[in-house]
Parts: C-alpha cells; structure tokens; sequence
C-alpha cells in the first residue's frame, strides 16, 4: 500500500512501520526539533503525529474499500487532542483506527504512546470529509 | 521572575519544534498573543495544492494560547495542555504568514480556559478556530499564585 508523508512530515522524522493488514504505526524519534518545555515533546508535534496516523489510517482503510479506482480526497474538519502524559526522551508511537467510514464522512480515533499501547501519552478524535469524484 | 513580558519571551527564541517550524512573535494585549508562522515549503501538508500541514497550526495555536495565560497570570508557570480542540474553517493560503491569535478568558488556580483564531491576512476571515484547556503542572499553592487570582 502507498502512505504518502507530506514534507511536514521531515519536521517531525516520521517513519511507518506497515504490518499486513493492519492500519500503519507512524514513528516519531525524540529531538530537539519536537521539543517544547525542556524534556518534552511539543503538544503540537505530538498533533501533527496524531493527525498523519489518522490520515494513514484512512488511506488505509479506503484502499482496503476498493474506491472503484478512484483517489478521494480527504479534508480534515476538525480535531480533538486530549494530552494524557508528558511526552519524554524515547520514541513515539501513533496509529489510527476509523471508526466509521461513510461516503461523505469518515470518524478517525488516533493514539500515541511511548512505552506501551495501553498507556498513550495522547488521543485525537477527528472528523474527515472525503470527496469522492 | 516577576512579570511575564512575551516579546522578550519570544526573542529568547521559541526553541524545540516552534524553532523548528520558523514561529515568531507577532502582538499582544492584557490576555491574548498573536504568533507569526511565515509560509514554508517544509511545513507543507498538501503537497498538490501546496497548503500547509495542520499540524504546525496547533503547535502555533497552543503556544500563542500558553502565551496569553501567561500575560494573564503576568507569571511564567508551567503548565501542560489537557486539551485542544481545532475546527479548520478552510485551508492556509499558500504563500501567506499564518497569524494565530490565543486568548485566556478564564483562569482559576490549576486550569485555564483559552480559545483562539488563526488567519492568513485577514481577522474576519479566519481559518482555524480553536478551543482547549491547560493545567498548572507542578505544586500550585507553592508559585505564589493565589493572591493574584483571586483578585
């Protein structure tokens, strides 16, 4: 499958990590350039993280849809980021997991963690609109 | 520290990732700050259309947010973001310096309340909105805050 990480991505050093089948894990490495009170991941990068995991995951599961061949676009309209626990010196993880995928609107969850999945240090709730041609 | 003077905040530099994004201090009044986030190839989301990422947004919208509880408080005081929740009313231009706007407009000892607007140009045309909620991190009674919030 094809995820395409836009430039912003760069910013924050993402990378996939794909297993078959299954939504991309997007991976987030620790640096300066994502830091934000000394010691800690920046809210915003950890956002931005959030952000492309659920668009991954939407890409994901629209290729996984078949789409008839065709390349909707998605239109982020909008986003909730709860911050659960400080962002601190190791990597990050994030992944997506739509829950409804509609014509028009998709609902995405995303979460990142450090140490464990079941402990994220972040949740996003998004609502996407999907443009089919 | 006494006071808190975001212009001289800012040009100590944003540091971490508002270094990284170009982010620069713009205005601000008795409870609100406005950030500058200048048009960057690097910051792109959309490479077809050229529209920035969201991303960088946030981080925009959560620094000028923090800022603005700071000039409130008139106190550095570290704090964590709770929440943030951002509505995108139509893409950044492309081309065009991102203005985001924070406001405080209510602080109680361990939380405050912001919302904010972000533009590209125009106030009256706003691109994102948002709303969220930040927590004193650390021991509150301790920072001397009391007084001044009750007030």
């Amino acid at each position: 499958m094809s995820i395409g990480l836009p430039p912003y991505a760069e910013i924050l050093r993402v990378s996939v990590e794909v297993e078959a089948g299954a939504p991309p894990v997007l991976v987030m490495p620790f640096a300066d350039d994502v830091l934000g009170r000394p010691g800690f991941l920046h809210g915003g990068a950890i956002s931005g993280l959030l952000e492309m995991a659920a668009i991954a995951a939407l890409q994901h599961a629209l290729e996984a849809e078949g789409a008839n061949g065709s390349d909707p676009r998605i239109k982020p309209v909008n986003v909730t980021v709860d911050f659960m626990r400080g962002g601190r010196d190791k990597p990050t993880r994030a992944a997506g997991v739509v829950t409804r995928l509609g014509t028009r609107v998709a609902n995405v969850e995303a979460t990142a963690w450090q140490d464990e999945r079941d402990k994220p240090i972040a949740a996003a709730r998004m609502n996407y609109l999907i443009v089919r041609d | 520290m006494a006071g808190f003077d975001p212009q001289w905040f800012a040009t100590r530099g944003f540091g971490g990732h508002g270094a990284a994004l170009g982010m620069r201090y713009h205005a601000h009044g008795d409870d609100w700050a406005e950030l500058a986030l200048p048009y960057d190839e690097r910051l792109i989301g959309d490479p077809a259309s050229g529209v920035i990422a969201s991303g960088p947004i946030i981080t925009m919208m959560d620094m000028a947010t923090s800022l603005a509880i700071w000039i409130k408080r008139n106190a550095f005081v570290p704090h964590a973001t709770l929440d943030l929740r951002v509505d995108y009313l139509r893409p950044a231009t492309p081309g065009k310096t991102v203005i985001g706007r924070g406001e405080c407009y209510r602080i109680t000892r361990s939380i405050a309340f912001v919302r904010g607007q972000a533009h590209d140009g125009d106030p009256n045309d706003p691109l994102a909105h948002v709303a969220g909620t930040f927590m004193v991190v650390g021991d509150v009674a301790g920072m001397g805050l009391n007084r001044r919030i009750e007030a």
